[in-house]
């Protein structure tokens, strides 16, 4: 008897631990990799923010408390890049969804050669962002681009010059390039969405005498809703840390105008090899970020909750 | 009413047709600008196409410059990191679609909170973690850390191609006589070349891109990559705009390439994904 | 081919129990269906049997050896799926010779395998077509190509032919009845439909709630229903039920419906005079009489062509009768009928038949 019971037992065991290791075995290599290049260096990213880190100085590395902070809070450099942030981040969010949307409205309707005009509206994505920088950037180069000279033809300039170098228009040289790179991000997601609306809810709305506003705002806007939402998080956490077309077109300059915090944190490591403090400022960025990822969260959720 | 209704498509495709061209315009001066002898470029500078056209560019950035170099190095990271995410995302991203297992709503966190933070905030550690093992100013470095920044939406993405294959195909291999590796090799898999080659070229174009990590890691030319190196370029000698613009779209090509091939899989990924969603 | 052992089998999902200890024995050769509304448990308890499943608690024996923690692969069993889960990127060919690869079989033995399943099934001519270029129903032939290549200890069906329209089902129904005469393997088959548990099965397994209900041979079953959800459940249009009470005077008894009318019925032993009872009597059992003891308002008619199926009110409860009398296609606004004794079936306030 005790054997049979033995027996019993000890072989669904082995059979478990099988079977339970089944999952993590296909995602070990994945979740290794991630936790020792991503994870522990944010750990040690968030340590350094206290620390005296200084890659030329063989005598840093001691704790220093919240001095990169306090040096920080008098850092004006620093509250501009945040105002820059703001307004980058926003002005690129709010230009790439407007067209973005437009666009996939556009795509959603079967035409002859819809497969090509994907293919091509699509492709400045495919277009490597430090080669988006310098593409745009040399458009609005006088010497080489025909940006400037139209500007000047239309009236909008006074005179063909370079507005990266115009301390109150650079912003805008990044801005544009950034809309052009990023608006198919915004309509390929925006496109998948409309693709997985049931037709026959349009179908139903026309018979029932919806117009093709009405249709719009009542079927395609609130099943869109969910998307345009995550989107517009993901994509507004991810404008404001991106800081390759910045440093390629104008790095930062003139005068500091286009700094963000995003390139202000890579100028201090890159540049004056200061990581603790670059750390320490990007930390004050996470935080940031977060509780605006919150703040939209919560929202979401309190709108959801009157509805 | 017929007026009406062909008035919207040519409206319809007036836009479209606005879109395509505003679409392709800065591409389409790269390669303008690419071709034009340097004694024209200034006099013929907003003309749309040169009066007389030269490869000259080109032939001296393959020939007498070290682009060949970045474009080898490149073409090393970004195809070593395709296929290393790839791989990985495919067993993660198997893992999430078909297993309930109780560390999964802990994994899609973790995933989820590295496509959070800044990375730009990883810069510095992971410079300090990767000179000490001489990963620095090295290929192999560069192909470690973005496999790892690739991983999580690559798995994400394998997982939704992965959910829209019938959970059955596993079982009746099981049944045939197959472990559930094996079939998810032979028969899953196969199923989802699709989504592998929409993977890989995402991956591909994303490592073919990066900047910030390469310019903070690598220095020296042997290493470069094409970002790094067109960057250097510029800043150096800003003035010979045909031959960067050559290798500018030199280093279009690839991308573009995988990219036109990719991007039918990659919208039906992401609607698969809304699908379910 | 093999015998299966089942032994108080049971399962739940988390916290929430799907069947509840269910016994069975499968002799060799025996063609079995499970048979049930969906959600009965029914595809639980095959794919448990397949492997598929892990066992809550219980044994699962095949030919005598508990497979309870064997893989699917090493179960030596074949499965035909509803969806049919042909490999897509595969010929037809290859699909049939998959588990005979995996196991390494020679060229020849897998030729020869392939061959005699495709004869067997009519496939030949399709062989190297992939999947997507088959219909609907050769797609279920090649499913049951992919399991008879095998020759496994025993096959499992999980509604086959639910995705097949209803002319292709038929015929497939009976192919698969021929090919088991043929084959004579054990063979347990999953189906929500009452037809084809009745024209396939050696014994039929019924069902509901994760508990069966009752297990005999396919006229077993329909001549004498263990309970309610049985009798309600085989056959169609399904069987007629007048709640009441059973009362017993001297040598008869009669039920007594709520609004105090009777009904005359055989006198049972061991059911109190007095108790709840249910009376029951199949639509294709009422006899249609000019004399008859009852009347009956006639609500619809529907023409099946081979019959007839009347909806009518009998004492203020709804009823259907069968009939293949065409004169019934336009009766007046009331018939006469009679419910003859011998076909009655009376259960107790539990739901249990008692004869």
């Amino acid at each position: 008897m005790t054997i049979v019971a033995h027996q019993k037992a000890a072989k669904p065991l082995r059979k478990r631990i099988a079977d339970a290791s089944e999952p993590y075995l296909y995602s070990a290599p994945a979740l290794i990799l991630i936790v020792t290049v991503m994870l522990v260096p944010l750990v040690l990213g968030i340590s350094y923010a206290f620390r005296d880190i200084q890659l030329l100085n063989p005598f840093s590395g001691g704790f220093i408390g919240l001095d990169h902070f306090r040096a920080l809070s008098e850092d004006q450099a620093f509250f501009r890049a945040l105002r820059n942030t703001l307004w980058w981040t926003g002005a690129s969010v709010f230009l790439q969804f407007f067209f973005g949307l437009i666009l996939a409205l556009l795509l959603d309707k079967p035409f002859a050669g819809r497969g090509l005009a994907q293919a091509l509206v699509f492709l400045p994505w495919a277009v490597p962002s430090f080669l988006a920088g310098l593409n745009w950037a040399w458009l609005f180069n006088p010497v080489i681009g025909p940006l400037p000279h139209w500007m000047y033809a239309l009236g909008i300039m006074d005179a063909p010059n370079n507005i990266l170098s115009d301390p109150h228009l650079a912003m805008w040289g990044p801005i544009v390039a950034n809309v052009w790179w990023g608006i198919p991000f915004f309509a390929i997601t925006l496109l998948a969405a409309l693709q997985a609306i049931p037709r026959d809810l349009y179908e139903a709305a026309s018979i029932d005498g919806a117009g093709p506003v009405q249709r719009f705002l009542s079927i395609t806007l609130p099943f869109l809703a969910p998307t345009i939402a995550i989107t517009i998080l993901l994509r507004t956490v991810w404008i404001s840390n991106f800081a390759d077309l910045i440093v390629v077109m104008t790095n930062g300059g003139p005068a500091d105008r286009t700094q963000i915090v995003a390139s202000y944190i890579f100028t201090q490591a890159f540049k004056r090899l200061d990581f603790g403090y670059a750390s320490a400022i990007a930390l004050v960025l996470l935080v940031l970020l977060l509780a605006y990822s919150m703040l939209i969260v919560v929202l979401r959720q309190t709108l959801l909750n009157k509805g | 009413m017929r007026t009406s209704k062909l008035l919207l498509t040519v409206a319809h495709r007036l836009a479209i047709l606005a879109y395509i061209v505003v679409a392709l315009f800065p591409l389409f001066w790269l390669l303008k600008v690419s071709v034009t002898p340097n004694d024209l470029l200034y006099s013929e500078g907003v003309r749309m196409w040169p009066s007389r056209a030269t490869f000259e560019h080109y032939t001296f950035v393959i020939a007498h410059s070290a682009f060949p170099t970045f474009f080898k190095n490149s073409l090393i990271v970004a195809g070593s990191t395709a296929v290393a995410v790839t791989i990985l995302a495919s067993l993660a991203g198997y893992a999430m679609s078909r297993f309930n297992f109780r560390a999964k709503y802990w994994i899609v966190a973790l995933l989820l909170i590295t496509q959070m933070f800044p990375l730009v905030m990883l810069v510095a550690p992971i410079f300090k973690m990767l000179s000490p093992l001489g990963l620095t100013n090295s290929l192999t470095g560069l192909v470690i850390v973005y496999t790892a920044f690739n991983v999580p939406f690559a798995t994400f993405l394998m997982q939704s191609f992965f959910d829209g294959i019938p959970k059955d195909l596993e079982e009746a291999a099981m049944i045939d006589g197959a472990t559930q590796f094996v079939a998810f090799r032979q028969i899953i898999l196969p199923l989802t070349l699709p989504g592998i080659a929409a993977t890989l070229g995402f991956v591909f174009t994303a490592a073919w891109s990066e900047l910030l990590f390469a310019l903070m890691l690598i220095s020296g030319n042997d290493a470069a990559t094409f970002p790094v190196g067109l960057l250097t370029f510029v800043s150096k000698f800003s003035v010979d705009f045909g031959q960067m613009m050559a290798a500018g779209i030199l280093a279009l090509i690839p991308a573009c390439l995988f990219f036109l091939l990719i991007q039918r899989y990659l919208v039906q990924g992401l609607t698969a994904g809304a699908v379910k969603g | 081919m093999a015998s299966i052992d089942i032994q108080s089998i049971r399962k739940s999902f988390g916290a929430f129990p799907v069947l509840h200890g269910v016994d069975l024995t499968i002799r060799d050769g025996e063609f079995i269906v499970l048979v049930g509304p969906s959600g009965c448990g029914k595809s639980t308890l095959l794919r448990m049997i397949a492997g598929l499943e892990d066992v809550t608690s219980g044994d699962i024996r095949i030919d005598g050896k508990r497979v309870n923690d064997l893989a699917p692969k090493d179960r030596d069993i074949a499965m035909v799926f509803q969806s049919y889960a042909l490999y897509p990127h595969m010929s037809v060919a290859d699909n049939m010779s998959y588990s005979l690869r995996l196991r390494r079989s020679t060229k020849e033995k897998i030729a020869s395998a392939v061959g005699g399943a495709a004869a067997k099934l009519g496939l030949e001519p399709l062989l190297e077509r992939r999947p997507k270029a088959l219909s609907g129903g050769q797609r279920q032939r090649v499913a049951m190509g992919r399991a008879i290549v095998r020759q496994p200890k025993a096959f499992l069906f999980d509604e086959p032919l639910s995705n097949l329209d209803a002319r292709l089902r038929e015929q497939m129904r009976a192919e698969i009845k021929k090919l088991h005469g043929d084959l004579r393997a054990t063979s347990i088959y999953v189906t929500h439909d009452q037809i084809e548990a009745m024209t396939l099965a050696d014994r039929i397994v019924a069902m509901h709630g994760g508990i069966v209900q009752q297990v005999g041979s396919p006229l077993e079953l329909y001549d004498r229903p263990a309970n309610l959800f049985v009798a309600g459940f085989i056959g169609s249009p399904g069987m007629n039920f007048f709640e009441g009470r059973y009362l017993v005077s001297g040598d008869h008894a009669d039920l007594r419906l709520p609004n105090g009318t009777t009904m005359p019925v055989r006198k049972r032993d061991g059911v109190e005079s007095g108790s709840a009872a249910t009376l029951g009597i199949r639509p294709e059992h009422v006899i249609l009489a000019d004399n008859g003891a009852l009347e009956a308002k006639v609500d619809l008619i529907e023409p099946t062509g081979f019959g007839i199926i009347m909806h009518v009110t009998i004492h203020g409860i709804p009823m259907k009768i069968f009939s293949q009398d065409r004169r019934m296609l336009k009766p007046g606004p009331t018939i006469r009928v009679d419910l003859p004794q011998d076909k009655l079936h009376l259960f107790e306030s539990d739901g249990k038949r008692v004869d």
